[in-house]
């Protein structure tokens, strides 16, 4: 079955990705700040504020309801950072005791007065963003059907839009150094709990239409795939925009083709696949990064010990040369100490790269440019050995392993910069230092 | 008022297997929080219990279509509930470790994606012919009045090896959680004091699952312990003083569950452990506000009565 796009899907997804994007944005600071769980916190405390909103009112009116969650929002953050300071509470289980009672209070307020409140336990956790977009609609710009969470969600992107470029400088010194930020007379406690009531808006604001379990997963998962894919603050804020955005479209896409997998003809929680649709994305970046990925990084590891051996490999050829000794294999397993498994594949790529020659597969001689290449790399490790001799208090004969270390890093800059410290032609070996 | 003595004096049998059931659950709670407390990880229990939910809901979702019904089998649904929050554990500790994301975004990003796709997956069972799930919404709130004697068994047995596991392993837990450089050092492997760790908390947490919901049961390995710490600085004596704060606040919270109307268990025994916890932290004798206030008035004094010799020395 083909899936067919109609209005309402549009609207299903543009509030979603309103939803999204408002928290992604707030989400870089948290996770800079190394407070992502605040969000899961304020989030489940919201719960009580809302219900008590509910009974002095009530009404289902989004002021005071709004009012009622941002107060318990920010009692929240407050609450969390007056254990942890005041009492003394490990930071994490500061935040666990408070919106752990609050949403038990909640949760009590709301079985106790569920029939005075008419509000219903699964709609205000796991929010229902197909069916809040219809009905509730207003005129915006001569267009009737626009629905009331769309334009609630639009403004709350706004305020966060705004506010974050307004205050972007102080909220990023703030967030990456708090002493430094105080030196420059911004106040560090105030961003804090500016962050802190931004979020609970957002939450209240998302609560109807996406439910806290999308408010957490927008909060924090677009923000920390982006910070895997840069370095820079900016791009990271635009890239967890980004991320939030497809998030919506394929969480959508995905709430239509979930239940087909067991042969339903449906369609499921759209918030929840938005929530799962973060997490394929960030599972993709955090495996294909180009820097931070997990791929990368064992690629560098495994290219950095590649080197390391080829360079052990062509020092043993070029000594063995000095002394008019034979390079074998054996040798160099002897010498270098790996499994002769690694020396022989080492020693294949050398002959592709055209570094060593083995005439019979048993004997290796350099040629010219490995030669060139081993020189350079003996030369490093002799002026080493002589550097930390003549200046260290390390023993001649302990310099070795040292110097071990320390070639596979040395550039041409380095090593002109050591001979100039050394002016020694010998190593303390007495073994001549290569030149360039 | 026949009714409330009955139900206090445990005179009812279902009120007896609940309070039973609660009771070892707080206890085991308390005992295993003590460690995550320690160890820093307090809120592992979060994201823990809530990478649980999928694994109910695929459990639910694999019976319901093998065999048609029986999606509500107890052991089934925790069996998925244990991979799965393995499985959350798993991404908690590989996220952190392979790549630069801190611990505390590792958690939020498991908790939340794991319940999302969780709540899509009841979203699809909500939709399947033939299926009741209103059984599966007691595990995110918890409902204690269903729990039958076999459930109390196992809750027991479960304390009961989760203690003798503690006190086997004490001495390790102990240097895991203050030392664990030192614990290296002496060639003990940290990995593996720590997979026995999290494989306790594990357990307790899905077993409490049914008890008191998945958001609640954080609560119990968290509040207990932070709890004791305003008594005393004595590891053995915290962790005894948290496993009686676990276990007296389920007590009374199924009590009052059981005497007043509309009192969903699970979250009232949250409430009272929280009252617990504010009462420590204002009276508690090693590190409450009010001893600590107490001791610095005194220090102040010392000080000052210090000047004032000094003083009248020097003139």
């Amino acid at each position: 079955m083909i899936f067919t796009w109609t209005i309402l899907d549009t609207w299903i997804v543009a509030t979603g990705a309103a939803c999204a994007m408002a928290c992604a944005v707030l989400g870089n600071f948290l996770v800079l700040r190394k407070i992502s769980l605040m969000g899961d916190a304020i989030s489940h405390a919201l719960l009580p504020g809302i219900v008590t909103a509910f009974l002095i009112t009530g009404s289902r009116a989004s002021l005071p309801m709004f009012i009622g969650a941002a107060c318990a929002g920010i009692l929240t953050a407050w609450l969390a950072e007056w254990l942890r300071g005041q009492g003394k509470v490990d930071a994490g289980a500061s935040m666990g005791i408070v919106f752990t009672s609050l949403f038990a209070l909640g949760i009590i307020l709301l079985s106790r007065y569920a029939d005075a409140v008419d509000l219903d336990v699964d709609c205000v956790l796991n929010g229902t963003l197909e069916t809040s977009v219809i009905g509730d609609t207003v005129t915006w710009f001569g267009r009737n059907d626009i629905p009331r969470v769309f334009v609630v969600l639009l403004t709350v992107l706004t305020i966060n839009l705004g506010i974050v470029t307004l205050l972007y400088k102080e909220l990023k010194i703030s967030s990456f150094d708090p002493q430094l930020a105080t030196t420059l007379g911004i106040n560090s406690r105030f961003m804090h709990y500016l962050l802190m009531s931004l979020t609970a808006l957002t939450t209240v604001a998302a609560f109807e239409a996406v439910g806290p379990i999308l408010v957490i997963a927008m909060l924090i998962v677009p923000a920390a795939t982006a910070y895997l894919l840069t370095d820079r603050l900016p791009v990271m804020i635009g890239l967890s925009l980004l991320i939030a955005f497809f998030a919506a479209i394929l969480g959508h896409i995905g709430a239509t083709g979930l239940p087909r997998l067991v042969g339903l003809n449906d369609s499921t929680t759209t918030a929840g696949m938005m929530a799962s649709a973060t997490g394929v994305i960030f599972t993709i970046v955090m495996l294909l990064s180009p820097k931070h990925g997990v791929i990368a990084r064992v690629w560098r590891r495994r290219s950095l010990s590649h080197r390391i051996v080829s360079e052990d490999v062509l020092g043993v050829i070029y000594r063995a040369e000095e002394d008019d000794r034979i390079a074998t294999p054996q040798l160099l397993m002897q010498i270098i100490g790996r499994s002769g498994h690694t020396i022989g594949k080492t020693v294949h790529r050398l002959i592709r790269k055209n570094l060593v020659v083995s005439d019979d597969q048993r004997t290796m001689q350099l040629t010219d440019t490995g030669r060139d290449a081993a020189k350079l790399l003996v030369r490093s490790h002799r002026l080493w050995e002589q550097y930390l001799s003549e200046h260290t208090t390390v023993a001649a004969d302990h310099v070795h392993s040292t110097a071990e270390r320390l070639e596979h890093v040395t550039d041409q800059v380095l090593r002109n910069k050591l001979a100039v410290e050394t002016r020694s032609q010998l190593d303390p070996h007495g073994r001549r230092i290569p030149q360039e | 008022m026949h009714d409330l003595i009955r139900t206090i004096t445990l005179q009812d049998y279902n009120t007896r297997v609940v309070v039973f059931g609660v009771a070892a659950l707080g206890i085991a709670c308390g005992l295993v929080g003590t460690f995550m407390l320690l160890r820093k990880r307090a809120l592992m229990g979060d994201a823990l219990s809530h990478a649980t939910f999928p694994g109910i809901c695929i459990a639910f979702i694999i019976f319901q279509l093998a065999f048609g019904t029986g999606g509500k089998q107890l052991p089934v649904l925790l069996s998925g509930a244990t991979v799965t929050g393995i499985l959350g554990i798993g991404c908690v500790l590989l996220i952190r470790h392979s790549t630069r994301i801190k611990e505390d975004a590792a958690m939020g990003i498991v908790l939340s994606v794991f319940f999302g796709f969780g709540t899509a997956l009841r979203g699809v069972i909500q939709k399947l012919p033939a299926s009741n799930s209103a059984g599966l919404d007691s595990f995110i709130y918890g409902k204690t009045a269903s729990m039958i004697a076999s459930d109390a068994w196992t809750i027991c047995i479960i304390a009961t090896l989760s203690a003798a596991v503690v006190l086997v392993l004490y001495k390790e837990l102990k240097l895991l959680c203050f030392d664990d450089h030192f614990a290296r050092g002496i060639g003990r492997s940290v990995v593996a004091m720590d997979i026995v760790l999290m494989g306790l908390m594990t357990v307790v947490t899905v077993v409490g699952l049914q008890a008191v919901g998945l958001i609640l049961v954080i609560a119990l390995l968290i509040i207990p312990p932070a709890a004791a710490r305003f008594w005393t600085d004595r590891l053995g004596m915290t962790a005894l003083l948290s496993a009686m704060i676990g276990g007296f606040s389920a007590v009374c919270g199924a009590l009052i569950s059981a005497v007043v109307q509309d009192m969903p268990s699970g979250a009232i025994i949250v409430l009272v452990a929280a009252g617990v916890f504010v009462f420590s932290l204002i009276f508690g004798v090693k590190r409450g506000v009010v001893a600590r206030a107490i001791r610095r008035a005194k220090a102040r004094e010392h000080l000052d009565s210090d000047n004032r010799t000094t003083a009248s020395v020097a003139s």
